[in-house]
């Protein structure tokens, strides 16, 4: 099913929530909108406020202030919610008495769906086989599957999936990551939180980045990176007789020369360049292709040129640095590029 | 559909997909059919050949009735009245040593006169009378009593056992009066003869012209309650009683025929002398000059079930309940906390947002669920029990239809309003044990300590707050004030009136579901 009068709207819209714990904040000025026909990565650490968004989005917890709304009403307003949204958030909140086929059943009648629809998500998670057996006896993969089925179950335009891959097997992750890209095809909104930046490469269109409560980004992925990346190309210049061949006993001999002559030249171009003590310079403020340029027009041979290209790991730990509550030393030591370096 | 509609199939679809609960419900009705029909009691109505078939006389309502006394009398015909004194009023009552009879009177001892419209057991009467401890009364057609002057002569029973006490009228001899006029019978009492007092009046439809009238005596049944650390249990037997008569006269329609002893009842009734009152074989009539003595045992009274009555109420063949009771309640409860287990409802909630329509549906199902395996086993039971019971010589008293259906219908609205109550107490409280074993105290717990070691007293008050009050429902036959007897839950008594019983099951229900429904809005799923 295609949503076509739904594109230009946002299907859930989440708007200066605040949750308190005790003493323990969970959720300060949570605000964001998940749009039709993109999947939108929803990624924190443990504790950021992933969940706690979502049970409220859903209506299982109540804010104290602000509000979330789908399809422009609050979730428990909702007639008939699962044909709103199909959810995930936790594959083992079932009766494991029941099988998997009697889980979605009460499910569907709770819709006003019958059999025929339970079939039809049973097949489309590849679960046919298992369907009468116990849910209780079923292995997270597979309960995952379920949780997913059960979510398919109202054909919802809007999908809020928490942490979907966890347990599957690798096959199950292909199988996921597919299901997820055409679900967003088919133009619904999905919204897949992940504690794992890793999981939404070439799957997410979008980021809500969120750490102690708040949303830190919330962009396109492809803007995002190029936040994240500052413009900075690494070059490694050779001595100009090696040239043609014999490459590595010419920087031997001339490396250094080539080393001085290239930072030079881009130094009176306007870049700043540190060297990298590898034979390589790191050179900032010029893009690939000018340095290319002028290395070229002083006949200063090249063996390697490389724009950085941040990737979305890199992104999320520059975003995440000083959000995170608990994290191990070796992780801080890790950081890519300066905390203020965006 | 509606939305109340789609979340009552949704919990229906989850109720009937779990199978050790459609189970546990199946069993419900077993258990209480089982208990039921298990032949456990054993009587010896008809089981000692022909002749020997249990049958009690049955009154002018239809009801039945206790009829034995000592009676001495003549026809009336047309209009007259009879006034008497009673002098002395003295019996012999049974103590907790059978061997060792006490003198005493049973508070419902009676020595007065009697107008009835024959001397078959049954026929419409009314009397004018002393009790032991009940003052004067007019009685009639036996299940009606009018209070007169307290007081009287008899010696009160003082014994703490029954409940007798002395009155707070004058003691001595009493003057007592019967007019009759048409179907009407006036009674009247007097301490002296000279100032009277009207008791009230009866009216006996369709009384014939001619009646007999006399003097009568007859002390019923006495039972006690014993009591010894915590064993508790009754003891009980014929008495019988002496009331000494003088100054009688009569005016009127007498035919004039001579004054006929009688004793009604007893021994001496061939048929009915396994069940109809106590027979002592001390009853006499003695006329000494203008003194008339007689001594009688027995009552005229409605037939009670227990200690002062024979058989058993139609209440017995449901002593299965309490067990089917437990099941029930475990699989409400359990219908509540499973949602809790594993987090099932977060799902639940995700469906169905609406909280309150959500535990309003799971107490429909579980309430409908119970509801029908109360009413099958109920059903089966009171037809199939009865005959099991009388097969095996035990007396069952004859229930009206309508009590019956009663009976029916209340054992089933019993299972399903403590499963119920059960699923309150789930969603209250999460988790499975902690409910489980707090609804079993609640519901079950009072009725199995009111049947079994409890003194009257508590146990008729837990049986008057607690959920399990709605055993009131089961009562198969009526209590009567004036009736002595051991009306405990054992003998199918219970001390709320039916619909009074159910309505205390019910105020629970509604404070278990309300508080729930208040804490699934109240905390975050």
């Amino acid at each position: 099913m295609v949503f076509p009068s739904l594109l230009a709207h946002p299907t859930i819209t989440v708007t200066g929530l605040h949750k308190r714990f005790g003493a323990t904040t969970a959720l300060d000025g949570m605000t964001f909108a998940v749009r039709p026909g993109q999947v939108t990565g929803f990624v924190g650490p443990n504790g950021a406020g992933k969940s706690t968004t979502l049970r409220i989005i859903l209506g299982l917890d109540a804010a104290d202030t602000g509000e979330a709304l789908v399809d422009g009403q609050p979730y428990r307003a909702l007639r008939h919610p699962l044909r709103h949204v199909g959810s995930l958030l936790d594959a083992s909140a079932l009766g494991p008495g029941r099988t998997a086929r009697n889980h979605l059943l009460w499910l569907a009648h709770s819709q006003g769906l019958g059999a025929r629809r339970v079939d039809e998500v049973l097949e489309t998670t590849g679960l046919t086989s298992a369907a009468r057996r116990r849910a209780g006896g079923f292995s997270l993969g597979m309960r995952q599957r379920l949780g997913i089925a059960a979510a398919l179950l109202g054909d919802p335009p809007t999908l809020l999936l928490d942490e979907p891959f966890n347990g599957m097997d690798p096959e199950g992750i292909i199988w996921l990551r597919r299901l997820i890209r055409s679900l967003a095809a088919d133009g619904r909104a999905v919204l897949l939180s992940s504690h794992l930046m890793r999981q939404l490469e070439d799957i997410a269109d979008r980021v809500v980045v969120v750490g102690r409560g708040r949303v830190l980004a919330d962009a396109a992925v492809g803007d995002l990176l190029t936040t994240v990346s500052d413009g900075r190309v690494t070059v490694r210049p050779v001595a100009p007789m090696a040239v043609g061949g014999g490459e590595a006993e010419a920087a031997a001999v001339a490396g250094a020369g080539a080393l001085d002559v290239a930072t030079a030249v881009l130094v009176d171009g306007g870049g700043s360049v540190l060297p990298a003590g590898d034979g390589s310079l790191v050179v900032a403020g010029l893009s690939a292709e000018a340095i290319a340029a002028l290395l070229g027009r002083h006949g200063v041979p090249f063996s390697e040129l490389t724009a950085h290209r941040a990737t979305l790991e890199d992104a999320y730990l520059q975003l995440t640095e000083q959000a995170v509550d608990y994290r191990a030393p070796a992780v801080a030591d890790r950081g890519v590029l300066p905390a203020d370096a965006r | 559909m509606t939305a109340f509609a789609r979340t009552l199939r949704a919990e229906w679809t989850k109720f009937r997909t779990v199978r050790g609960w459609v189970l546990a419900s199946v069993a419900t009705a077993a258990l209480i059919v089982a208990f039921g029909l298990v032949p456990g009691m054993r009587g010896s109505c008809g089981k000692t050949g022909p002749g020997s078939e249990c049958r009690l006389p049955v009154g002018p309502g239809g009801q039945e009735v206790s009829d034995s006394y000592t009676y001495f009398h003549q026809p009336l015909s047309g209009d007259g009245t009879i006034t008497v004194r009673v002098g002395a009023l003295t019996g012999l009552l049974p103590g907790d040593d059978p061997n060792q009879p006490r003198h005493g009177l049973a508070p419902w001892t009676k020595a007065g006169l009697l107008l009835r419209a024959g001397t078959v057991q049954g026929s419409s009467y009314a009397a004018v009378t002393t009790t032991g401890a009940h003052g004067t009364r007019l009685q009639y057609d036996y299940t009606h009593d009018l209070a007169g002057q307290p007081g009287g002569p008899g010696q009160p029973d003082t014994s703490d056992a029954a409940g007798g006490s002395s009155g707070t009228g004058s003691a001595g001899p009493r003057w007592l009066r019967l007019a009759r006029t048409g179907d009407t019978i006036r009674g009247a009492e007097s301490p002296d003869g000279v100032r009277w007092t009207m008791i009230g009046s009866a009216r006996l439809p369709g009384l014939a012209t001619t009646v007999q009238v006399g003097l009568f005596v007859t002390s019923p049944q006495y039972s006690g309650e014993v009591h010894r650390g915590l064993a508790s249990g009754a003891f009980g037997g014929p008495s019988q009683a002496t009331g000494t008569f003088d100054h009688l006269a009569i005016a009127g329609g007498w035919t004039g025929t001579a004054w006929q002893p009688d004793v009604v009842g007893g021994e001496r009734d061939a048929v009915g002398d396994q069940l109809d009152g106590p027979a002592t074989g001390a009853e006499s009539v003695e006329r000494v000059g203008d003194i008339v003595r007689l001594t009688g045992s027995g009552d005229i009274a409605p037939a009670v079930v227990g200690a002062a009555g024979l058989g058993v109420s139609l209440s017995q063949t449901l002593v299965g309940t309490f067990v089917g009771l437990i099941v029930a309640v475990v699989v409400g409860c359990v219908f509540g906390t499973a949602e809790y287990r594993r987090g099932l409802v977060r799902t639940t909630l995700l469906a169905s947002p609406g909280r309150t329509r959500v535990l309003a549906a799971k107490a429909a199902v579980v309430g409908t669920v119970m509801f029908g395996a109360g009413l099958a086993a109920a059903a089966v039971v009171v037809v199939l029990g009865q005959r099991v019971l009388r097969g095996n010589g035990v007396y069952v008293h004859p229930t009206p239809t309508l009590t019956e259906v009663r009976i029916v219908a209340g054992t089933a609205a019993l299972l399903a309003l403590a499963a119920v109550l059960a699923l309150g107490l789930g969603t209250l409280l999460r988790r499975g044990v902690t409910a489980v074993t707090l609804a079993i105290v609640l519901v079950v717990l009072p009725y199995l300590l009111a049947v079994t070691v409890l003194p009257a007293g508590p146990a008729r008050w837990l049986l008057r707050v607690s959920p399990a009050s709605a055993f009131a429902l089961q009562q198969a036959t009526p209590e009567y004030p004036q009736v002595a007897n051991l009306y405990t839950p054992v003998n199918g008594y219970f001390p709320l009136a039916p619909w009074a019983g159910l309505a205390v099951l019910v105020s629970w229900v509604a404070v278990a579901l309300a508080v729930a429904a208040l804490a699934l809005h109240r905390r975050d799923a």
